[in-house]
């Protein structure tokens, strides 16, 4: 097959400065599908901020960013529907309920037979029998499985996530771990980061760590799950 | 550029920003001599309003240098919102700066000069109140300016007000104008209502000529000063940034 | 990019008009759902306009021979300031809970999440001017069941959430936000605001109905404005946050 020939993420030469201030110089990395890539990096490397311009959030001063043949610098609204993030903030209604945050999304990103798919996503997830309380009566692990569900609802095939393991019980993270797997298995592109170098090894196909806005590689691909 | 290695002399600003000096210093002479001596006197007018119409061509001089300020920072702004280059949002940024005080010098004035002619400060006409909702725009422009850290974020926002705002004032003037007008229209005379007005003899023609032009060179010259400062400004934190790295 | 993934099958794709139409619905009929939970906005929005017309009532009842005077300015001061209670939080509360990200990552357009704020924010304003009109009538007498009044306060009502919804989103991110909000708009809205008490001034006097056509004519192109400004600043606005 092709797909490890094309990428479905592609930063190339990615530089952004905040003022003056150069968080992010020369990155350059690719993902592709049926990968997972980990982000390593301490508070204030500017793996948020790499996250965010892939993300279509904003935008690099200079170099591209590519998912699949599309790049982001051009590419209308449209391109989002291929993306799906699981941020720092939950990025949920608390006065909403678990249900009704799913279907507001459902709505904006067009998703055909959303009952369906929000039914799916919240039995999945282990949070059908809260469906219908407001989030804000969600602890800190439901709230984080709804914001996955949120970042799946349209079935992207790029999925960026920002330290999903923050706040995670034990067993959260056994359920993180599956459901990376399971999307790796499902040939999405995945780029996550992390504090945790164990995780990041445990999760990803390929490790690499921003240091001061520049990239290293640190591992090579390895054979994790086969 | 080695920025640190430049001396102030060096500066390629330096040459013309003299002659910029030079140049507004001695129009602004001639305008004092042309306002205050050179005039002749109102035909029509006596007493203290005889005295106060020489107000006038302060008056107008502010109100091109107000004026200017303002195109200035339209044209900013657009420059911005197209380029993406701070140097444009540099230029609208000391044009709202300088066009502000000279906005204020305009109502002040046109306040002084009101007193013996219509003997009230102030009156709710079309061109007092457009001028004075036109410097409220521009101080909150400043004020919106400084509530924003990221410089490329705090053009961006701006610039959206700056041409939001240049778009309201003619409705603000048309709407101020379907309230009756006491306003004296110096050039044409059409308003009949007009109180104040007063006919304008030869040597006033050339004295307002060198109004308009001696405040036109005194607000680009500090309108320069201003640019290079914000320029110099950016300089210094960008050698702040790279220092700290 | 389709043909790596299934997400043709999950989502719909593009759907013109109609889809952009469901957005901005998605998101009106969000903020409405929100609010009537939380009751950020309307309440204080209505209880301060109910307060302000006591005040005013109390400042000129005795000073005034005829509440017509000042009633016309009274309703447009209220609605200007009232307003601007409930606009800083359109965007303040999205940002405070870091929703507006949620909402910029989905593929809709700017516009279109701009006008379902701009529905929304509509319909608290009636809720407010709805409040208000009776509330005026009974204090001072004055009965602005006008049709000409009526359709200033629509068009003034339309040309305000306008442009206040674009400058909550300029303000959101902003240190002072709440107290600079009101700064930003009360001069840009001078037009609206001198035009609306025009027309009012106008009806209530009795002058006939052709002087109040040049002041609703002037709102008329004000609101034109205003929309055409946000549909073409809006993406400026959040093309990074």
């Amino acid at each position: 097959m092709t797909k490890r020939a094309a990428p479905l993420i592609r930063c190339e030469q990615v530089e952004k400065r905040f003022g003056h201030k150069r968080v992010l110089r020369d990155v350059s990395f690719s993902v592709a599908a049926g990968e997972v890539l980990s982000l390593l990096g301490a508070n204030g490397s500017g793996k948020t901020t790499l996250l965010r311009i892939i993300a279509s959030l904003d935008r690099p001063d200079k170099g591209e960013v590519w998912l699949g043949p599309v790049p982001l610098s051009t590419a209308a609204n449209e391109i989002r529907r291929y993306i799906g993030v699981v941020a720092h903030t939950p990025l949920l209604y608390d006065r909403l309920t678990g249900a009704e945050n799913l279907q507001f999304f459902a709505r904006l990103y067009d998703v055909k037979e959303p009952q369906r798919r929000i039914e799916l996503l919240l039995q999945t997830l282990d949070l059908w029998r809260w469906r219908d309380s407001a989030v804000r009566t969600y602890s800190r692990g439901m709230s984080q499985r709804l914001a996955i569900a949120r970042a799946l609802l349209h079935d992207p095939p790029v999925v960026l996530l920002d330290e999903p393991d923050t706040g995670l019980d034990r067993e959260s993270l056994k359920q993180m771990t599956g459901l990376i797997r399971q999307l790796r298995k499902r040939n999405r592109a995945l780029l996550l980061t992390t504090h945790s170098m164990e995780r990041a090894v445990a999760w990803a196909d390929r490790v690499v760590e921003l240091r001061a806005g520049r990239l290293h590689q640190l591992e090579g691909p390895n054979r994790i799950g086969k | 550029m080695n920025a640190a290695a430049r001396t102030a002399g060096a500066d390629r600003w330096f040459a013309p920003l003299l002659i910029f000096d030079i140049l507004a210093a001695l129009a602004m002479v001639g305008v004092m001599w042309t306002a205050l001596l050179y005039a002749g006197d109102a035909i029509n007018l006596a007493g203290v309003e005889q005295v106060a119409q020489r107000i006038f061509y302060f008056h107008i001089g502010s109100n091109i240098a107000a004026l200017l300020g303002f195109l200035g920072s339209v044209v900013g702004s657009v420059g911005f919102l197209f380029s993406r280059r701070l140097v444009w949002d540099r230029w609208a940024v000391a044009s709202v700066e300088i066009g502000t005080v000279f906005g204020i010098l305009v109502l002040l004035s046109g306040a002084i000069w009101a007193k013996p002619a219509w003997n009230t400060y102030w009156i709710w006409d079309p061109r007092l109140t457009t001028a004075t909702i036109t410097v409220l725009i521009y101080i909150a422009y400043m004020l919106l300016r400084n509530g924003f850290d990221d410089p490329e974020t705090r053009a961006r926002f701006a610039s959206v007000y700056a041409l939001f705002a240049f778009l309201s004032v003619p409705l603000t003037y048309y709407s101020a104008r379907l309230f009756r007008s006491i306003h004296p229209i110096v050039f044409d005379g059409a308003n009949e209502e007009a109180q104040g007005g007063f006919g304008i003899g030869p040597t006033m023609g050339q004295t307002l000529t060198v109004a308009m032009i001696g405040f036109a060179l005194l607000f680009l010259a500090i309108l320069f000063h201003r640019v290079r400062q914000l320029e110099l400004e950016a300089r210094i934190e960008a050698l702040r940034e790279n220092y700290d790295e | 990019m389709a043909e790596h993934s299934e997400a043709g099958r999950v989502t719909r794709k593009g759907g013109g008009l109609a889809a952009y139409l469901r957005g901005v619905w998605a998101v009106a009929e969000k903020d409405v759902r929100t609010e009537f939970r939380a009751k950020e906005v309307v309440g204080t929005m209505a209880a301060f306009s109910v307060l302000a017309a006591v005040v005013f009532g109390l400042a000129f009842d005795l000073r005034v021979p005829r509440p017509e005077l000042v009633v016309p300015g009274i309703l447009w001061v209220i609605i200007l300031f009232g307003g601007v209670l409930g606009l800083h939080r359109s965007f303040g509360s999205e940002l405070d809970r870091g929703t507006l990200t949620g909402l910029l990552l989905a593929p809709v357009e700017r516009s279109a999440i701009y006008l379902g704020k701009v529905a929304a924010n509509l319909l608290y304003f009636l809720i407010m001017e709805a409040l208000l009109v009776p509330v005026l009538l009974i204090l001072f007498d004055v009965n602005l069941l006008k049709p000409l009044v009526l359709l200033a306060l629509a068009l003034g009502t339309v040309g305000y959430v306008g442009a206040g919804t674009l400058f909550a989103a300029l303000t959101a991110q902003n240190r002072a936000r709440e107290t600079l909000l009101p700064v930003l708009l009360l001069p840009v809205l001078a037009p609206l605001f001198i035009s609306g008490v025009g027309v009012t001034a106008v009806v209530l006097d009795g002058r006939g109905n052709a002087e109040a056509w040049p002041w609703l004519g002037i709102m008329g192109l004000y609101d034109a404005l205003v929309y055409a400004i946000a549909f073409l600043l809006v993406d400026v606005i959040w093309e990074r946050t």
